[in-house]
């Protein structure tokens, strides 16, 4: 569903995704590694439209017919609210100062908008907002359930412990109905019961049809939940297969524990 | 000791800046200007920085820190009983029939409605517009200018000018977006002095430094409030004797209900879509846009709506002045308003107000209360203080707001209540809250 060819990224004369092509198929989570400053981060950003991509094509076909995006010419906000691609950061980027709730809200902010007669009616109070809110909310209260955050729902979104920030950050993602689900390091400081029950929610999210694209580093995760990997070392491509095949990869397991340089004296 | 030896540099310092400011006048002299030391009143001045000094560190050695949040709570709570106590004394004003209290509500009703106006944008949004008196001019100058031109009444300007405004809000905006912080504060400082300028030059249509006169006042469905007393006036359909406190008291209920309408729109606003992501875009511009949130529109609604009071407000100060010129707009408007939002707490309605008649009102109240103590202070010793206290005015008043926002450095109310709740609603911590970087 989600195809990169020829992905390129520089900044100045930083080569910082060199030509890069993969895909990503629909109701698969597809995870891409590799060792810090490999670029992971900058394919996110390009296909989340927060970078423009010095070159190459990023189109997403929405399965079953939906229409096909080219998201790298896309603005920003239209690949959330067209193309449903949907997002988390390395470091969380919640709403602190808004409730639980609210930040689940925000995340339906187009829907919700739409059914205020542009502000107008809704500000007078006529019209269909009363229910559409009332929907929002009950969007918002299956997530809450998904994630075990119900009984949090009024609290502060910068006063919860950091795990529960990790999960409502993709809980708001998932209020945009997604069809891809972007996730930039879910797992990082997690610890293993935490990391354990975010397998279970990643899972829980691809079976209702979602699929997913993570960056890990947590070997653990990517091996246990992944269908499909990538792996890059330098901006470019270096293995991509089935967990089992990236795993056996030769050159996977050098760029992960180092190799000799060329002109390293051997002892 | 320590405490001492602080007190001791704080009246040295107080010695080095008031030694020049206080203990020295310059007067006509019989070769042109003398100066005269003021030994007396400077020793008065270092004395109380000493001692107050000396008063506050022994107080805060006392008092454990603890006690700073009990009375932010205790002040949260009374606001529930403040706003109705509040509305009432407002509504009963002018029954008080002193017109000079009328005036000074009208002043400080146009100041809350100001406040509450630019809190859309400052508080809510996050995005520090230093030159909101452009709106309030542009309110002004579209009431006056249509009506002086085409004879239009208040009524039907009102809206005309609340959409000029809003329009200029929405130019504003267009090349605003892209700046962020410090840098948005200096383009908005310069539109509005941009406005300013503009007025004061464009004589062939505002009559330049000089003003637009005779501007019409508003009527009560299609009564005027004229001293004649005639069949179509207000006192002639009432049949009562016509007097110039009618005109006061229905200007103070217009600005009453203008301000309530500010009000009821903005928490109206901040319970929909649109107000959540205003306040989202105070708190991460980044995640917005990663959720879908047209960044550029939302910050576009909030400058528009922002302007539309503002232009309401300046019909509203050209009807009650009659009057316009580009004096009344200058960037101590903006300041005084961006103060009153600051000093009530960003985003808190009822901060706004309590700021503004604090920072308005207040003003005039101690303007008052220092001739008196002046008047009181009629002695050789003081010399001349009676005619001088009053003109201290501003440096009390300007230690006070420092004094409060070392108290409450996110102002008077600084909680947030959150527009929606799934079981009930609880305020929300000042230290979570963002306070936006444009």
């Amino acid at each position: 569903m989600l195809s990169v060819t020829d992905l390129t990224m520089r900044f100045g004369g930083l080569k910082a995704v060199d030509s890069l092509s993969f895909e990503a198929r629909a109701g698969d989570i597809t995870a891409v590694i590799g060792p810090n400053g490999a670029g992971k981060t900058t394919v996110f950003n390009c296909i989340t439209g927060f970078y423009r991509p010095t070159s190459g094509t990023i189109v997403l076909t929405h399965p079953a017919g939906g229409g096909t995006f080219a998201l790298e010419r896309m603005p920003g906000h239209r690949i959330a609210a067209a193309a449903k691609v949907a997002r988390t950061f390395q470091n969380i980027r919640l709403f602190a100062g808004m409730t639980v709730l609210e930040n689940l809200l925000v995340a339906q902010h187009n829907t919700l908008m739409a059914a205020t007669g542009f502000g107008v009616l809704a500000v007078l109070g006529v019209g269909r907002y009363r229910a559409a809110e009332a929907a929002g909310i009950e969007k918002a209260r299956f997530w809450l359930d998904a994630i075990g955050l119900t009984s949090r729902a009024d609290d502060p979104a910068g006063a919860l412990p950091y795990g529960a920030q990790r999960r409502l950050e993709i809980a708001r993602a998932m209020c945009i109905d997604p069809v891809l689900l972007c996730l930039d390091e879910p797992a990082a400081g997690l610890n293993p019961r935490e990391s354990e029950e975010l397998n279970q929610l990643l899972l829980r999210i691809r079976s209702l049809g979602c699929s997913l694209l993570l960056i890990e580093h947590d070997m653990g995760v990517v091996m246990r939940i992944s269908d499909h990997i990538v792996v890059l070392d330098h901006g470019k491509k270096i293995s991509d297969g089935s967990p089992p095949e990236v795993r056996a990869d030769p050159g996977v397991i050098a760029a992960y524990l180092g190799e000799g340089d060329e002109d390293e004296v051997p002892a | 000791m320590t405490a001492l030896r602080d007190a001791f540099l704080s009246a040295i310092v107080a010695l080095g800046l008031f030694g020049p400011l206080v203990g020295l006048v310059t007067a006509n002299g019989e070769h042109g200007l003398a100066l005269t030391a003021r030994p007396v009143a400077t020793a008065v001045i270092v004395g109380l920085v000493f001692f107050g000094r000396l008063l506050m560190l022994s107080w805060r050695g006392r008092t454990p820190r603890a006690t700073n949040r009990a009375l932010a709570e205790r002040i949260t709570r009374a606001g529930k009983y403040l706003t109705p106590v509040l509305l009432v004394a407002a509504f009963a004003l002018p029954f008080t029939g002193s017109r000079y209290y009328i005036d000074l509500g009208t002043l400080v009703l146009t100041y809350i409605m100001l406040g509450w106006g630019l809190n859309i944008v400052v508080g809510l949004a996050g995005l520090l517009d230093l030159g909101y008196v452009a709106f309030y001019a542009v309110g002004a100058y579209s009431y006056a200018i249509l009506a002086t031109t085409f004879g239009l009444g208040f009524w039907t300007c009102l809206p005309l000018a609340g959409i000029l405004a809003a329009l200029w809000g929405v130019l504003l905006g267009f090349p605003v977006l892209r700046l962020r912080g410090d840098y948005l504060a200096i383009v908005t400082l310069a539109f509005g002095e941009i406005i300013r300028i503009v007025l004061i030059n464009w004589v062939s249509l505002t009559n330049g430094p000089n003003g637009i006169t005779g501007i019409p006042r508003p009527t009560l469905f299609g009564l005027a409030f004229s001293m004649d007393g005639g069949p179509g006036t207000f006192a002639g359909f009432f049949n009562i004797e016509p007097a110039v406190i009618q005109r006061i008291i229905f200007l103070y209920y217009v600005i009453f209900g203008l301000a309530l309408l500010t009000n009821w729109v903005s928490l109206r606003l901040r319970r929909l879509p649109l107000g959540r992501a205003w306040e989202a875009l105070r708190e991460d511009e980044v995640a917005c846009r990663s959720l879908g949130i047209n960044v550029r529109n939302t910050k576009l609604t909030a400058f528009g709506i922002g302007a539309l009071f503002g232009g309401f407000a300046g019909a509203f100060f050209a009807t009650r002045q009659a009057f316009v010129s580009p004096e009344s707009f200058t960037f101590i408007e903006s300041a005084t308003v961006l103060a009153i939002v600051v000093l009530g707490g960003l985003g808190s309605q009822l901060g706004v107000a309590l700021a503004a008649i604090v920072m308005v009102g207040g003003l005039e109240v101690l303007r008052d209360l220092l001739s008196t103590l002046g008047d009181q202070l009629h002695s050789p010793f003081f010399g001349d203080i009676a005619n001088e206290l009053p003109l201290y005015r501003m440096l009390i008043f300007g230690l006070a707001l420092v004094v409060m926002m070392v108290l409450r450095p996110r102002g008077l109310v600084s909680g947030r209540t959150p527009g929606v709740a799934l079981t009930k609603p609880k305020e929300i911590a000042p230290e979570l809250v963002a306070q936006g970087r444009g």
